[in-house]
């Protein structure tokens, strides 16, 4: 079967061979950046644009990177110095880059749906770099994929707990329901007001709220970013009181596997969310998860753009 | 597929990759230096299969390396198909080796000249040469090998299958003529 991707906006309707074929991809990818030419030729020839109407330069940065890594071409569209500050609708400004030749899109935009508009308006292929308060998928694929490379468990003997601000997380969602396609458990965890219990009903996925309860027999613990932002907003008492109850520390850790590890999307709130000690130890996969952000969007990009109607 | 006729049987396969392992140590003055690298799928099991003749008559055992060149074909940008990326395991330092590519058919040429791309892009090997078990002619490319098992004339709307113990479950080459379409 074709392990071929049409667009990359969500998971919805993404086979999980795919996903796994993305997987052995990476690993491939992840080679040929520890060579001393880092680069190959798969992608001589077609045009990848990034269109980010909203900052996010270290994703911007690691999708560049990817896209040159195997020769493709990349144009970068910057808000600011672009015709779309002069009031130019979006669609006329797929159409002007359309024009260019591109072959895929990395879209990042303050509102939800844009990337999937946008895939009705071109023949390119789409990539989520992120939309309103979505995550970009290539965010659950490369936490899922260091976790299955650090860990070489089986997703259906894996219970995966994410803790913190999982209402306004950007990654909780799209972890989740990648976890749960790859037959994971996933087990939702903080303060009622960050959880709501309306994510229950997201299929395979159990809401706690008491962390020594959730832990339990965790394989992978995923500390979400607290954004003090959120502080004001009457969600959160205090911060004191949230690293209290919902810190992710060694202690903590007692009722989980034994060879539990610890996970973090970044960027850090270093001994809010997660104690200082715990990240740099040894259970810590961050700085994998750092690393292996280039070879899985390497790995996105050759099985969105190699084959059948790609051009 | 119909099978037109048997290129190599068994026996005639392993003569001729044991005439190669000794034109490869001849060529190279020894098994000193030297590696083997296969090309996925079945130059691999080739590559092995040399390796251990070499270590039989030589004082070493040359190491082997398994090639993918999936990222390196000059037709991505028009295949229907999407390939599947497989892993290369190359363990030992390229550079200053003398590489012998291994390959079951030789055709277009296009292959080798992957495999040559993506070779030199691990480092600077002293020589690569290029072993395969069937040369059956059609060059796109100006390649050609240093070490071929036969040389068989053929159609284009002809397929030369290899078959492996290590794949298929037994030796052979065999012709066989391409369904019309």
């Amino acid at each position: 079967m074709s392990t071929q991707l049409e667009h990359l906006i969500d998971f919805d309707g993404v086979p999980i061979e795919t996903i796994h074929a993305i997987f052995e991809t990476t690993e491939v990818m992840a080679q040929v950046l520890e060579r001393p030419v880092k680069r190959v030729p798969a992608l001589q020839g077609f045009t990848v644009a990034t269109l980010f109407f909203e900052d996010s330069t270290r994703t911007r940065l690691s999708f560049e990177r990817a896209a040159r890594a195997q020769s493709a071409d990349v144009m970068t569209f910057a808000r600011g110095g672009s015709s779309a500050s002069k009031g130019e609708s979006l669609r006329d400004t797929v159409a002007t880059l359309d024009a260019l030749h591109v072959d895929a899109y990395v879209v990042r935009h303050p509102a939800a749906g844009v990337p999937r508009q946008m895939a009705q308006w071109t023949k390119a292929r789409i990539v989520n770099a992120g939309d309103g308060r979505r995550a970009p998928p290539t965010q659950a694929l490369l936490d899922a994929y260091t976790y299955r490379q650090a860990t070489g468990r089986a997703f259906e003997d894996t219970r995966l707990v994410i803790i913190g601000d999982v209402a306004h997380s950007r990654v909780a969602r799209s972890n989740a329901s990648l976890w749960h396609a790859l037959g994971a458990e996933v087990v939702l965890c903080g303060p009622p007001t960050l959880v709501p219990p309306a994510l229950a009903a997201l299929p395979g996925v159990r809401i706690e709220t008491q962390l020594d309860v959730a832990m339990e027999g965790a394989h992978a613990v995923m500390a979400l970013r607290i954004q003090r932002e959120r502080l004001t907003s009457a969600r959160l008492a205090s911060l004191a009181a949230y690293t209290a109850q919902y810190q992710v520390n060694e202690e903590r850790l007692a009722g989980a596997a034994e060879d539990v590890v610890v996970m973090h999307p970044g960027p850090l709130n270093r001994d809010v969310e997660i104690d200082g000690a715990l990240a740099d130890g040894p259970r810590s996969l961050i700085t994998k998860q750092v690393a292996n952000g280039v070879p899985v969007r390497m790995a996105v990009l050759y099985h969105l753009l190699v084959g059948k109607g790609s051009r | 597929m119909s099978p037109k006729a048997t290129l190599l049987d068994a026996q005639e396969l392993d003569r001729a990759l044991t005439r190669i392992a000794h034109e490869i140590v001849e060529g190279n003055k020894g098994a000193e230096n030297l590696a083997l690298v296969g090309v996925h799928t079945r130059g691999v099991p080739i590559a092995e299969r040399l390796a251990t003749k070499i270590g039989s008559f030589e004082s070493v055992t040359p190491p082997v390396g398994k090639l993918d060149i999936t990222l390196y074909r000059d037709d991505l940008t028009e295949i229907a198909l999407q390939p599947v990326v497989k892993k290369t395991e190359v363990a030992f330092d390229v550079a200053g080796m003398r590489l012998v590519l291994c390959d079951d058919v030789l055709y277009t040429g296009r292959t080798a000249r992957a495999a040559l791309d993506a070779l030199i892009d691990m480092g600077r090997p002293a020589v690569i040469q290029y072993a395969v078990l069937v040369d059956r002619g059609h060059r796109e490319l100006p390649i050609r090998a240093d070490f071929v098992g036969k040389n068989v004339p053929t159609r284009q709307s002809e397929v030369v299958k290899v078959r492996l113990a290590e794949i298929d479950g037994a030796d052979e080459v065999v012709l066989e003529e391409l369904p019309t379409p």
